[in-house]
This record gives structure tokens, sequence and C-alpha cells, in this order.
């Protein structure tokens, strides 16, 4: 009962942030310099020209006008069609999510992975000379930012060492059998590890790219939280029982520590998302972010306008999945 | 009835890594099997110290620079750490001072009652249960099946000290150490728990060192005594001959300071300066001997 009503205000804030995201990027993208109707006539178009097509995409109205036209048609499942591109805004866009989920999906579980064992090592051994070089050694990666990190890979392991694909999100030549576009979940379920790793190996240096900076900081917020949970009393007590090292940070102390570092994991992972745009452009990786550039290059409002959606609702479900992971792993809000 | 003390500390020195501050003076103190040691002193005396440095849980900042600490004849001291912790853990237990912060908040309080028996004495996990169970039932509280599936912040203060000392009696320890146990209770249930760990300390005949500061505490339960100021023993005696002649003047206004039912308000009143000095005076002068000495 709590918990459904509590779900049904999540839900309704969920939509009024969609709705206040939609209202912002609809005027700005149209109030800034710069029309798509430019973009497409040839120069030296007559004015007649130009209102025709003015017309036929709508940009004759009142920027209101074509605000409730546009709304009217989302609530109908049409996000409208891309100026470039010719087709349904929102086909193009649910084409291209799988592809930068997978991505991000993938820098999340690595630097969960790298910063998880960095907090751990660093707990175990703080103190010591080791702990230093984790803190020095994170205080590098978090300073450089994701797209550096890219160029710095591409240098190394596409250029100086070529053992990696720098482009793509897989080799063109190869035959796809998928119905998804989650390419790299899709290869593992129908057991096709040839591909997987070829998608892999296209995946690995933008996924490190944008894990290598999120792992520093999941790494140094956990081994800060871990080790003032070190001293509390129930981890003494354990260690009175006859407990080691070992035993006392991982069944004591680290369901505790990842409490208060959950939240920010969550924000530092909508940070990620955001990184996405810069890094498949890097890496040529066929995905929203990278849809993104080229919608705002040549002014294609109907997709900018689908993709920030999108953008805005992967946020409120990362929200929501962190709020959730936090009730699970908390008893106190469990019953509470 | 073997006349050797079950824990026997003896010329146990602590300090601080770095500085050299000494925390521990050369303590010796013998608690025998089945017997209580009250330890008592002002705050900062190092009578929790004592406690620590038995079961290996003293911060990373002090270090025991002599002396041995035999548990049932073995010196702890000499032992390797994974051993010495396996062996603290088999034959002593602790009962902390706040129950609000010793037990876990994100484990059922089941585990945390049985992990000892099951990780560190190899009992199967049923057996483990059934002991918990039985323990819960011995300290008085109510449906020990639904206490077990709790988690911490379901019950009460008064609930989770009991729940700690059910757990540190579980395992049939041979030592308990209580650090202050009804320090952070309020008042009505301090006594309760008092009177709950007499009960299970004679029902089990478990030695026991009580870390207090209140000397009303240390008449009830004890049998036996030790006075500490800055690390170093003044007196250690037995408990009616302490309450009826202490033989150190500290100890004397330490008693005489202590405050009383008959008279609430006459007796609380300060250390007198006088004896402060000279305990001072006492300490100063046994660092001197030892630097004379070394």
């Amino acid at each position: 009962m709590q918990l459904a009503r509590a779900f049904l205000i999540r839900l309704l804030t969920t939509l009024v942030t969609l709705f206040g995201v939609a209202v912002i990027v609809f005027f700005v993208i149209r109030v800034v310099p710069g029309n798509p109707i430019a973009m497409m006539l040839p120069p030296g178009a007559s004015d007649a020209d130009i209102a025709r097509l003015k017309a036929l995409y709508g940009f004759d109205k009142s920027i209101p006008q074509q605000f409730v036209i546009w709304l009217s048609g989302v609530l109908h499942g049409d996000f409208g069609t891309s100026i470039t591109r010719r087709q349904p805004v929102l086909d193009l866009v649910l084409n291209r999510l799988p592809a930068t989920i997978e991505l991000a999906g993938m820098a999340l579980i690595i630097a969960t992975i790298i910063g998880g064992f960095l907090a751990l090592t660093g707990t175990r051994l703080r103190g010591t000379k080791t702990e230093a070089a984790i803190d020095v050694g994170s205080g590098m990666a978090l300073s450089i930012p994701d797209f550096l990190w890219g160029l710095l890979m591409i240098l190394l392991f596409g250029v100086l060492w070529p053992v990696l694909d720098i482009s793509g999100r897989v080799t063109p030549s190869l035959q796809l059998p998928f119905t998804t576009q989650f390419y790299l979940t899709e290869s593992v379920l129908r057991l096709r590890f040839d591909l997987w790793r070829d998608i892999a190996g296209h995946m690995l240096m933008p996924a490190l790219a944008l894990a290598i900076p999120l792992s520093a900081i999941i790494g140094q917020l956990l081994k800060q939280s871990l080790k003032e949970t070190m001293h509390l009393d129930y981890v003494t007590l354990a260690r009175t029982k006859g407990y080691g090292e070992n035993h006392v940070i991982l069944r004591e102390a680290l369901r505790n520590a990842i409490l208060p570092t959950l939240t920010l994991i969550g924000v530092q992972f909508t940070f990620l998302i955001g990184g996405t745009v810069i890094v498949e452009r890097l890496f040529s990786y066929e995905g929203l972010g990278n849809m993104a550039i080229d919608a705002v290059i040549n002014r294609d409002l109907p997709l900018i306008q689908g993709i920030v959606i999108v953008f805005a609702l992967l946020f409120t479900l990362i929200n929501l999945a962190v709020d959730m992971c936090y009730a699970l792993l908390n008893p106190r809000l469990r019953h509470g | 009835m073997t006349d050797r003390p079950f824990l026997e500390i003896s010329q146990l020195t602590a300090r601080l890594k770095g500085s050299g501050t000494p925390l521990l003076r050369s303590v010796d103190l013998a608690v025998p099997a089945g017997s209580v040691h009250g330890l008592v002193g002002e705050s900062g005396a190092g009578k929790s110290m004592i406690g620590k440095a038995i079961l290996g849980i003293l911060p990373r900042s002090v270090e025991v620079a002599t002396g041995a600490i035999r548990l049932d004849g073995t010196d702890l001291q000499s032992l390797p750490p994974a051993e010495r912790r396996t062996r603290v853990g088999a034959l002593t237990a602790l009962i902390p001072q706040d129950p609000l912060t010793a037990l876990n908040p994100s484990r059922r309080i089941g585990p945390q009652i049985t992990d000892r028996l099951v990780d560190i004495l190899g009992w199967d996990r049923a057996r483990a249960v059934d002991r918990a169970r039985q323990l819960l039932a011995e300290v008085q509280l109510p449906d020990p099946d639904r206490i077990l599936r709790s988690y911490p912040h379901e019950l009460s203060g008064g609930q989770r000290q009991r729940i700690l000392i059910a757990a540190a009696f579980a395992a049939e320890p041979r030592l308990i150490i209580a650090d202050e146990p009804t320090t952070a209770l309020d008042v009505t249930v301090q006594k309760q728990i008092l009177r709950l760990i007499r009960e299970m300390q004679e029902r089990h005949g478990t030695a026991m060192l009580f870390v207090t500061h209140d000397l009303g505490v240390v008449s009830k339960v004890c049998q036996s005594l030790s006075v500490l100021y800055a690390g170093k023993i003044v007196e250690s005696a037995r408990v009616e001959d302490f309450f009826r002649a202490p033989a150190h003047t500290y100890s004397r206004a330490l008693l005489a300071a202590s405050p009383r039912y008959t008279d609430p308000h006459g007796s609380l009143m300060p250390v007198p300066d006088e004896v402060m000095q000279a305990v001072r005076a006492e300490v100063a002068a046994f660092d001197e001997g030892r630097a004379a000495h070394v």
C-alpha cells in the first residue's frame, strides 16, 4: 500500500520532470539562432520556397502553437519526423538507444569492478604505501576527463600498438543475425561468441574511457566510507569473535559502507551518460549521443527534442533504480 | 579447582606509537576461573584499555610494549595473530558498552549470535540456532524466533543489550569482558541488565572482567577489584576488604566521592586536590623508577 503510493508519487514527479524538460528544450532550440530550413535549401532559394517548407514542417506557427501540436503528437506516440533523416524520430531514437545503454552499462560494470577492487584493497592496506598509491592514481584518473582518456587509448591501442578497433560498433563486413539492437547482449544469448568478441572489442575502449574517471570516484567514496565503518562498534565486536580483517571488511563493513556511496554513484552515472555524447563521437560509435551531435549540427529540431526527452527519461530511471537498490540494501527503509 | 587464575596479566605496558606516551603502566591482574573482577577508575584511566588489550582490539595507534596476557596458561602475546584471534574468539567474549551501535544494522539478529559458533567453533548451523534460541530465552526475551529474524532497529536498547549478553554467553566462553555494559542504558533498565549479567555469570560459572566507573556496581557484582589511575593499578583487593578499609588514599577518596542512597546530597564531592597530587606524584615516581631501571 505504502509502496504503491510511493511508486505513484514517483511516476507523477517523473512525468512533471519530463514535461519541464520538454518545455525548456522546445523553446530554447527554437529561440537560439540558426534554423533548419536555411540548412535544407540551397543558397538563393526564393521566399516562396522558404515559406512553403516552413509550412510543411509547421515552423510558420508561433512557438507555443508548435508545442501544443508536438505534445498532442507525443501523447499519440508520434515524436515527429527527423528533418535530416526523414524518418520518425521515435524509430531513430529507439534504434540507437540500445547501443548507448549497452555502452553505459558496460562502463558502469567496469567502473564498479575497478572501483570496488580499489576501495577494498585500499581499506585492507590502509595507512600503507599501497593506499597512498591508490589515492594518487585515483586523483589522476579523476582529473583527466573521459574524452581525453579516449584519445589516449586511441593513441596507445589504435595507433602505436594497434590491437583494438577504434571505430564503430561492429566490423561492418560481419553478418548480424540479430533482431534487436542490443548487439552485445543478444550475441551472448545466441551463444555467438565470435560476434561477441568483435562487438566487445569495439566497445572496450569507449567503455574504458567512460569508466576510468567513474571507477576512481567509486573507489575513493567507497574506501572513505569503508574506513569510517571499520571504526564502528559492531565491527570491533566481530573482531573479538575471532574474525580476521578480510572477513570483517566484507561481511560487517561493506554492506553498510555501500549505502552512502550508492546515491553518489547514481549521480555520477548520469554524468557518465552525458559523457557518452562526446565519447561516442570520438569512436564513431553508432549510439544516441553520436546522433545527438549530428542533430544539433543540422538543427534537426524534432530529433534533438526526442533525444533530450529520452536522456531525461534515462536519468529519472537511473535515480529510481538507485533508490530501489538503497531500499533493498537498507533494512531500516525496507520495513519503514 | 586449579590454583592458577584463568586470566593472568603480568607487567603489561602499553603506549602510544610515536610519542611513546604510556597508557598502561606495568599492570598486574589475576582473575580466577568463575570469579568476577572489577576494574574501576576515572575516565581515561585505562580500564577499557586492559579489556581491549586482552581481546586484541587496541586502536592502531596503541602498541603493547611489554608484558604477558595469559589465558588458561597460554601467553596470548606470543601467539601468531590468526591463532591469537581464534583463541580469543573461542575462550572469551565481550559485552560492549553501547547496545545501539554494537549490532550490525544490516544483518539479522540470528546470524549475529550464531556466526561465532559456526565459523570459529565449527558447530553445525542447526545446533547453533538452537543454542541462540535457548540463550534468548535465558535472557528473558519473549518470542526468540521472531527476535532471531529481526533487524537491530526493530528492537529497543534494553532488548539489544539482552541480545548482546546472550551472544556473549552463547559460546560458553571462559572469560567475559563487560565494558561498562550498563552506562548507555537508562536507570531502570540498568538495574535489570545488571541483575541479568550476574545471574548469567553465576549460572554459567564464567570468569568476568567488569569495567566500570561505578563502585556501587562493583559492590553488587564483583568478588575482587582493581583501582586504576593513569594506567597504573594503585590498589587490588577483595571487595569486602576494599569497602571495609580501602588501603590506598586515592581509593578512599574515590569511595568517599561515590554517591550514596542514604545521603544523596552530602556525598557528592570531588576527590580532594592533595589526594590527586599524591597519586600523580606516585605515577611520576613510578615512571622515573622505570627510566632509572632501564
